[in-house]
């Protein structure tokens, strides 16, 4: 079926309103949402989780599922109201005129089905062709979405391919049928960062090549300045402002999104001459919004009376292209005063060395095949290779690397979840890294906590939060009576800046970043003077991040702890660290301070990891370095150099000794290590990845 | 993958191995044996003479000699009486000792001699088998496929109206043992008092000439209790691959609800069923036995009741070797058919 | 005088069951009154299925305990005999062939007559008592049994596990009914060895509050020797008077069939109750907070029973009411093949067996006995249904 030809707006959403029933009460997701996307346009739809930007896209789709209901205004696509439609004409819709793409790859494709069958259904259903032109057009976009050997990646089942190849052939399947929009739900968050990056080069290549207009979802601010040309933030179900990048970027006019980008690690923020300014106040869930301004209680520029008085509408902008914002107050606040000074701190002085790690190597063996396994080989996995480094008191260290890096693996290791193959580690001198933790002293296990990554998994979901702190202050041996133990966690409470009423609440009452909270005040209740933060910001809202971040480091003033800061994050690295050390498949390939890491020369890895970042900032130039295929697997590494095999330097060294020999830790400068072949000559002319443009 | 058949080949064996085992020692007490005594003699036996009834027959000897001896690992006994003749385990009554071999246990094919039936324990087996083989076949065929479609028809559309009325009959039907319903088809279809008369409340005549009307109810009661089991477990499995992302992209590639559904879902909300209703067997036999007993059918579950109430080892012990296997291979089969179904996971 | 009528039987027997229906509605207003305080429970009262099911159950809970315990709903002795009365249909004015009919004796036998003359209104109402006395706590044996061992299988893996899942698996593959056969019989109970069963699977509730509190307060001595020292008291107590039948102040005691009974239900259940804890905890063990506790030193014991076990309580407490309907079942079948218990017991299993000889011509004696079963389970089996839809809902 021929696609009639139409070059008015490709969607537009006018003054849409969701709404799910529950048995209870509605509850309203998105409120009076308008949006246009233009024939070749990409829009970014930005915002916080629970904002209902993802209902948007479902509400374009028409498939909010039995509970959820469009309750006011329109989605009109090519100006045909989608709302309006019969079953059947949006399957004709779906897939052939709209696809969408969504944030776990494997999820979204059939595990029992071939990777190919799920392609060539796509333009079966809609343009009736034959299986054998199905087949030929499937090769065609999965060769356009670059995968290797189209015609085995055809012939396999998604748990065969990789993360990065399943997202690619979950795009190639929304290509199949030339839609004229593309709607990506957080296409990337599962991804690795590097992988990452590849996807969202290849989006928006194959967007200009199709013509495609795109609406891409995202809470990551610095992914839509790279995809997209204009802008729209989403807060508490509402649009709060829209317009082109530029605009919104540059001259934004709603204090949500400013205190957005304020909360942000951007470059050169730095956690003690310019801090950053956390968001106060927390969401509001969607059945106790205030009235009026759903920010207003958060923002700095309320106003009551009037920020609280009624509906707001959106106002236009005038002189900017289609921007607008709902703010009363926008032509009242000076947008251009300097950030209020922050509490500026004196840079902590490290310490004498608490912490030494000298050659740790860890192990596994594990079963090469895990339900018939017992029998077959078995295989080595190598997660951490000779692991040298110091960490001192009051120091940062950030972990730096993708998934299989080893990173977790070092943290049980240090933790005594796990002993040391190979190797020490000294705490004070004394050697922990064959006892395991049931073996060690109460004061050794006090010392040396950890913060977990996932904020709805780190407590207990059956004990309250004053039990779950009491019950660490018991184990560490802490106050003599029940008494004195609650008095110490209300006082941790309070250290973590919790209201003391939390104590007797369920870990389900509470908001992500308080149960981070909760679990930072858990690690710290024994004096903790060696803290492992694994991730602990990265599953939490950005608004939330920044205040997570800076509690941590206030605690760490206050009482000289050793951070140990395991991150994929680099801008967040940047902002807080004082050394990074990173790592790639159980090697660490760079070890220095942040600024000897994060300016040349680099090694190839920390290059490509770089440039991978996404930065929010306009006037930040970056360098594309796009690195091929996918972390390898720890299982099967790669002879040599760890990363030979997707190195862009590898040509640079001669006689293929990057595929040879492990390559030696080289100094490049006191305290700097690298871990490469490449000649001290073409170090030097490694240029900076990030160039922030004079303004 | 022949590795992994030959690791459950062996487990399989263990646990065969230690199933009889348990079965000959429970069988073997002092108790049981002098039961056997006394129904085999008379029930007036003096203490003296069942001792010496025991003797004679090999029963006295330590409980791993007795196993090994029916397993065909050692010679089988023998006991002179006090007229000179020989007799033995493996001495068939008017065949000289000489000619008889010195082993002769389950290794050698030969299962023993029942002392209820007064016949080969190998021969009983195969003819009750055989009945219960056709009861077995009925019973899953109309088991099977009525508690797929149940279960598909439930998950497909979670929380509909045909949802709720399929799920509340499969609770029903699980809610209600074969003795139970047993009971209540035959009052209602086969007795006098009510009237209608259309079903046998017996299954005897079946055992030669199987009807509709004298082996529907004995099959419908033992499929429709493990009919609701697998209907719920495949609406539970349906209603969670219904909710799946992939689901959600099909229906957003535009793929009609019946595709959805036939395409789609089916194969992986299979899966966990599939398990299921292999690991039916063991529960089926239950099944079997009660039904055997409530319809009079001779087969194999009323073989196990005449065995065990009085204690023929021999038979009893055929019977859990018999049972335990096919427990066991559906396990495995359950294992490997699964391995099938589901590409996610890899035998290589 | 003349039989009744059906509308006049239906009233009777649903006069005869006044408590029954004044604890039900009791417990309901209760319930429904302040169920939002009364956490999983209270949510039962949201769900329509779960309320029914939670009816029918309590109905028969009631039954059994005021009927079997406290005779207030009986019309007859169970095993009174009346000569005349043998198969007599429902209704039926009570008469006796020989001797008088006995001053203030309930006039009729509401459900009819059994092939002894038994009345069966009274013999379903007691084999409601005999089922709740037995089905709840071998369930709740079951699964002390199946949590103390499958807490760790789940928990350590490797040889531990396997060797315990080839335990579990040896005894699920035993038909059950074989394993009845060779258990459940006088025979058997001769030889004391239900008594060593017993002595095994009641020794774990021991353990696992030992356990559970050592765990728990090993940090603060004082408190741990109060409690673990009350459960070694108070369970030895009661071990060496249910399992041995030796309670050295002669107060305990459990008649050796029902324990022959009790403890073959127990055996049967706890392999199957073990493999859904280990199932569980190998899920659970991977979270964040299991990984905080390992990291601040806590033992695997506390891991396992503070930290694993409250957060699998939701399947757990499904499958616990599922259980008690399969026991329920088990009892039945064991009745029907005439294992265990007395002759003469009014167990509804029994009961059923009896009534089905003569099934062709008088359906009364093997009819009410089947339904009370089947509503009993199914009543459950609703309950279960209706948990596990609260539970999953928030």
């Amino acid at each position: 079926m021929a696609k009639p030809d139409y070059d008015g707006p490709i969607l537009e959403i006018e003054n849409l309103s969701i709404s799910f029933f529950t048995r209870l009460r509605e509850i309203p997701a998105v409120m009076d949402f308008s949006v246009a996307v233009q024939p070749g346009e990409a829009v970014g739809l930005v915002g916080e989780s629970g904002c209902g930007k993802s209902t948007v896209a479902l509400g374009v789709m028409q498939d909010l599922g039995v509970n959820g209901r469009i309750v006011g205004g329109s989605v009109r696509f090519k100006d045909q109201d989608l709302s309006k439609m019969s079953a059947a004409e949006l399957r004709h819709i779906r897939g052939n005129e709209i696809a969408m793409i969504y944030q776990e790859p494997m999820a979204s494709l059939n595990p029992a089905m071939k990777v190919g069958r799920q392609l060539i259904e796509v333009p079966m259903i809609h343009e009736g062709i034959s299986e054998k032109d199905a087949w030929a057009r499937a090769l065609e976009v999965v060769n356009d979405v670059k995968l290797p050997d189209p015609d085995r990646i055809m012939k396999s089942y998604p748990h065969q391919l990789s993360g990065g190849q399943q997202q690619r052939i979950v795009i190639a399947m929304a290509l199949m049928s030339k839609p004229s929009l593309l709607i990506l739900d957080e296409p990337t968050t599962a991804l690795d960062v590097t992988v990452e990056a590849a996807v969202v080069e290849l989006v928006k290549d194959l967007g200009r090549k199709y013509g495609t207009s795109m609406l891409f979802i995202s809470h990551n601010l610095g992914l839509v300045l790279e995809t997209c040309d204009r802008i729209c933030v989403m807060y508490s179900g509402e649009a709060v402002e829209t317009g082109s990048i530029k605009d919104v970027f540059d001259k934004m006019q709603h204090p949500y999104t400013q205190a957005l980008f304020r909360s942000i690690p951007l470059p050169g923020a730095n956690k003690n001459s310019r801090p950053l300014k956390a968001i106060p106040g927390n969401f509001p869930l969607p059945h106790e919004r205030p009235n009026g301004c759903n920010f207003g209680p958060r923002c700095d520029y309320f106003q009551s009376g009037q920020c609280d008085a009624g509906e707001i509408p959106m106002a236009v902008i005038e002189g900017d292209d289609r921007h607008l914002t709902r703010c009363l107050r926008y032509r009242d606040i000076d947008w251009n005063a300097p950030v209020e000074a922050m509490a500026q701190h004196e840079a902590g002085k490290p310490g004498q060395v608490v912490l030494k790690m000298d050659k740790l190597k860890k192990y596994y063996e594990v079963a090469a095949n895990a339900l018939f396994g017992g029998g077959g080989a078995k295989k080595v996995v190598k997660a951490n290779e000779t692991l040298s480094f110091e960490a001192r008191e009051s120091e940062t260290l950030a972990i730096v690397g993708e998934s299989g890096c080893g990173k977790s693996t070092f943290a049980k290791v240090l933790m005594g979840l796990e002993t040391a193959t190979e190797g020490q580690i000294l705490l004070d001198n004394r050697n922990i890294e064959d006892i395991p933790i049931e073996k060690r002293d109460t004061q050794t296990v006090a010392d040396v906590q950890m913060v977990f990554q996932n904020p709805f998994d780190t407590l207990n979901p059956s004990m309250t939060v004053g039990r779950q702190i009491i019950r660490a202050l018991e184990v560490f041996g802490i106050g003599a009576t029940d008494q004195e133990r609650r008095d110490e966690m209300l006082r941790l409470l309070d250290l973590v800046k919790l209201p003391r009423e939390f104590a007797d609440r369920m870990p389900r009452q509470l908001s992500g970043g308080q149960k981070q909270r909760v679990g930072i005040a858990r690690a710290f209740a024994g004096g903790a003077r060696i803290v492992v933060a694994d991730e602990p910001v990265s599953a939490l809202d950005v608004s939330v991040q920044a205040a997570v971040t800076d509690l941590l480091m206030e605690i760490q003033r206050k009482q000289k702890t050793t951070l140990l800061f395991i991150s994929h994050d680099l801008s967040i690295v940047r902002y807080l660290s004082d050394r990074v050390m990173v790592m790639y498949l159980g090697h660490v390939v760079e070890l220095g301070t942040t600024d000897q890491v994060f300016s040349p020369p680099y090694h190839p890895y920390t290059e490509a990891l770089l440039s991978a970042v996404p930065i929010a900032d306009t006037s930040v130039k970056k360098r594309h370095i796009v690195l091929e295929g996918d972390v390898p697997s720890a299982m099967n590494p790669p002879p040599g150099c760890p990363f030979q095999t997707r190195c862009r330097w590898k040509s640079e060294v001669p006689n293929g000794l990057c595929e040879k020999e492990v390559p030696p830790v080289r100094d490049l400068a006191p305290g700097h290590q690298v871990k490469c072949h490449l000649s001290q000559e073409m170090l030097d002319r490694m240029e900076p990845v990030i160039k922030i443009a004079a303004e | 993958m022949s590795m992994f058949i030959l690791r459950r080949l062996g487990v399989m064996i263990l646990t065969a191995l230690c199933l009889t085992f348990v079965v000959f020692f429970l069988t073997n007490l002092y108790p049981n044996l002098e039961k056997l005594a006394k129904t085999q003699g008379n029930f007036r036996m003096t203490d003296e003479e069942v001792a010496s009834y025991l003797g004679r027959n090999g029963y006295l000897e330590p409980l791993p000699v007795k196993y090994g001896q029916w397993m065909g690992a050692l010679p089988g006994w023998t006991t002179q009486a006090e007229d000179g003749t020989l007799r033995g385990r493996c001495i068939e009554p008017g065949t000289p000792p000489k000619d008889t071999p010195r082993f002769c246990g389950i290794l050698q094919g030969d299962w023993g001699y029942s002392t209820v039936f007064k016949k080969d324990v190998g021969e009983i087996i195969g003819e009750k088998l055989a009945l219960t083989g056709r009861l077995m076949f009925w019973v899953m065929l109309l088991m099977v496929p009525s508690a797929l479609i149940l279960g598909v028809m439930a998950g497909m559309r979670e929380g509909s109206r045909t949802d709720r009325t399929l799920s509340t009959l499969a609770i029903t039907t699980t809610a209600t043992p074969e003795y139970v319903s047993g009971v209540l088809f035959i009052a209602v279809f086969a007795s006098t008092a009510v009237g209608l008369k259309w079903f046998k409340g017996t299954a005897t005549s079946a055992m030669e000439n199987p009807t509709f009307e004298n082996f529907f109810l004995p099959v419908l009661t033992i499929a429709l209790y493990g009919m609701g089991y697998i209907a719920r477990m495949t609406r539970a499995s349906m209603a969670e691959v219904m909710t799946a992302q992939y689901i959600r992209t099909a229906r957003l590639k535009g793929v009609s609800f019946p595709n959805i559904v036939m395409k789609h879902a089916l194969r992986n909300a299979l899966i966990a069923p599939f398990t299921v209703i292999m690991l039916q067997f063991p529960w089926l036999l239950n099944g079997v036995v009660i039904v055997e007993t409530l319809f009079n059918y001779k087969g194999f579950g009323w073989t196990l009741v005449q065995a065990a109430s009085n204690n023929d080892i021999e038979l009893l012990l055929a019977v859990s070797v018999v049972s335990v296997v096919v427990v066991l291979v559906t396990q495995l089969i359950s294992d490997i058919g699964y391995v099938y179904l589901n590409p996610r996971i890899s035998v290589t | 005088m003349d039989a009744l009528s059906w509308g006049e039987i239906i009233l009777r027997t649903l006069g005869q069951f006044t408590p029954v229906w004044i604890a039900i509605i009791a417990t309901f207003a209760l319930s429904i009154t302040f169920k939002r305080r009364l956490g999983l429970y209270g949510k039962l009262f949201d769900s329509p299925i779960g309320m029914v099911g939670f009816a029918l159950v309590m109905f028969w809970v009631f039954t059994g305990v005021f009927g079997g315990a406290f005779d207030l709903i009986t019309t007859h002795d169970v095993l009174d005999q009346s000569a005349s009365m043998k198969n007599k249909g429902p209704g039926t004015p009570y008469t006796k062939l020989m001797g008088e009919v006995a001053e203030g004796a309930y006039p009729y036998y509401l459900l009819g007559g059994d092939n002894l003359g038994r009345d069966v209104f009274s013999r379903m109402v007691v084999g409601a008592w005999e089922v709740i006395k037995i089905a709840p706590f071998a369930s709740l044996f079951a699964f002390m049994v199946g949590i103390t061992l499958g807490l760790p299988a789940g928990y350590y893996g490797g040889r531990l596990d396997t060797f315990l899942s080839f335990l579990a698996n040896l005894i699920l593959a035993f038909p059950v009914i074989l394993l009845f056969y060779l258990l459940v019989t006088p025979e058997i109970v001769l030889t004391g060895i239900p008594v060593y069963m017993a002595a095994v699977l009641f020794i774990f509730p021991i353990i696992f509050l030992v356990l559970l509190w050592n765990s728990r307060f090993h940090t603060q001595p004082a408190t741990r020797n109060l409690y673990v020292g009350v459960t070694l008291v108070v369970g030895l107590w009661l071990y060496a008077g249910i399992a041995w039948n030796a309670d050295p102040l002669g107060l305990v005691s459990f008649p050796p069939n029902l324990l022959v009974v009790f403890v073959a239900v127990v055996f049967v259940n706890s392999p199957t109750v073990f493999r859904i804890v280990r199932g569980l905890t190998m899920d659970i063990k991977t979270r964040d907070y299991v990984a905080a506790a390992q990291t601040r030193g806590e033992g695997p014991w506390y891991i396992m029973l503070w930290e694993i076990l409250p957060n699998v309580r939701g399947p757990l407490l499904v499958d616990f009411c599922l259980r008690i309907g399969y026991t329920t079942i088990l009892l039945g079948t064991l009745g029907f093949f005439g294992l265990g218990l007395s002759p003469e017991s009014p167990d509804w299993g029994s009961t059923i067996n009896e009534g089905r000889k003569l099934l062709s011509l008088y359906l009364h004696p093997a009819l009410p006995p089947a339904f009370a079963l089947l509503s009993l389970v199914l009543g459950l089996n609703l309950l279960a249904d209706g948990l596990r839809e609260e539970s999953l809902r928030d």
